[in-house]
């Protein structure tokens, strides 16, 4: 069963990013060419180059922007899509029939957006997504770190939560539970984002209007990828259940 | 006193028997073990490959991903 779920999952996953990169080719794209345009008209110091490296005068360009728009947004999210389907099948096969008995389109649908506040909201709100021409080369390790460990602690946030939403259970009434849960983990949420570093590179002169567009777009496509991963892994999960029932 | 449903779709039980609601953990294991490798592998050459770290020279990668990278917020360059 695991296994038919895990092909499903990423299935999923990749029509989900393959709707979420229609999407930001129509919301997102248009936002990069304009901070493209920004850094260029500032004659851009080496954001390309390797540290160490001589910054070459004129910039070529080893993948065109077609490319990077075309084949290989579209590659890299359904790559995205894949990797992350399969690890939503593998929490699905686990939660499934632990959390109660809720059906495998509620189970589906509900994970889906607890992932996409987890993994993509919540890091968002300390981390925004930035376009290009915002960001220092010499920091990219620092601001790497700094993006995982937020989505490691927002996760590890969620699952303390979780447990303690176990302990409370059949002291109050659900609701009470859920929201005691919910705020506990808003809690937790608040005090690391308050322990991690801030970084704040856009420079003094970025436009306004792009840098939102382009965050708005950014935490639109995560959405769209998250419900469309979760409501259709939901339909093939019930068949498959379904059939596992008949078998 | 009735309850408003509308997380409504049936619950079909996931176990061996009738009994068991849901997937034992001795056969979601493998399979967790090989997905999360797999994912971790994907994850790594669409997030920070020849940007915070690099496993092959050049810029190709990071290049070729970079509108991905951007949208999905990991940091780029």
């Amino acid at each position: 069963m695991t296994g038919a779920l895990l092909w499903r999952g990423m299935l999923a996953g990749m029509v989900g990013a393959l709707l979420s990169a229609l999407f930001a080719l129509a919301f997102a794209e248009p936002q990069i060419d304009r901070a493209i345009a920004f850094e260029a008209s500032h004659a851009a110091p080496a954001h390309h180059a390797m540290p160490g490296m001589a910054a070459p005068p004129v910039e070529e360009e080893l993948v065109s922007r077609a490319t990077q728009k075309g084949a290989g947004l579209f590659t890299a999210m359904l790559l995205y899509g894949a990797a992350v389907g399969g690890l939503f099948a593998l929490v699905f096969a686990y939660g499934y029939g632990r959390a109660g008995p809720l059906g495998p389109r509620t189970v589906a649908l509900l994970l889906a957006l607890a992932a996409f506040v987890v993994i993509a909201l919540v890091p968002a709100l300390k981390y925004p997504p930035t376009p290009p021409a915002v960001g220092q080369h010499e920091t990219v390790r620092l601001r790497t770190a700094a993006f995982f460990g937020m989505i490691a602690l927002s996760l590890f946030a969620a699952i303390g939560s979780l447990w303690l939403r176990r302990q409370w259970r059949g002291q109050r009434d659900a609701i009470t539970v859920f929201l005691l849960a919910c705020g506990s983990y808003v809690l937790l949420v608040a005090i690391a984002q308050a322990t991690l570093p801030v970084i704040d590179e856009v420079p003094a002169d970025f436009p306004a209007t792009v840098l939102w567009q382009f965050r708005l777009a950014s935490i639109g496509a995560q959405a769209v990828l998250w419900l469309a991963l979760g409501i259709t892994f939901g339909s093939l999960a019930e068949r498959c259940l379904l059939r596992g029932r008949r078998a | 006193m009735s309850t408003a449903a509308v997380f409504d779709d049936p619950f079909i039980p996931a176990g061996a028997g009738a009994a068991a609601p849901a997937i034992p953990l001795a056969e979601i294991a493998p399979w967790a073990v090989l997905g999360a490798l797999l994912a971790t592998v994907l994850l790594y050459f669409v997030s920070t490959e020849q940007g915070a770290f690099a496993l092959f020279d050049g810029m190709y990668v990071h290049e070729f991903v970079h509108d991905a990278r951007h949208l999905l917020g990991f940091p780029c360059h």
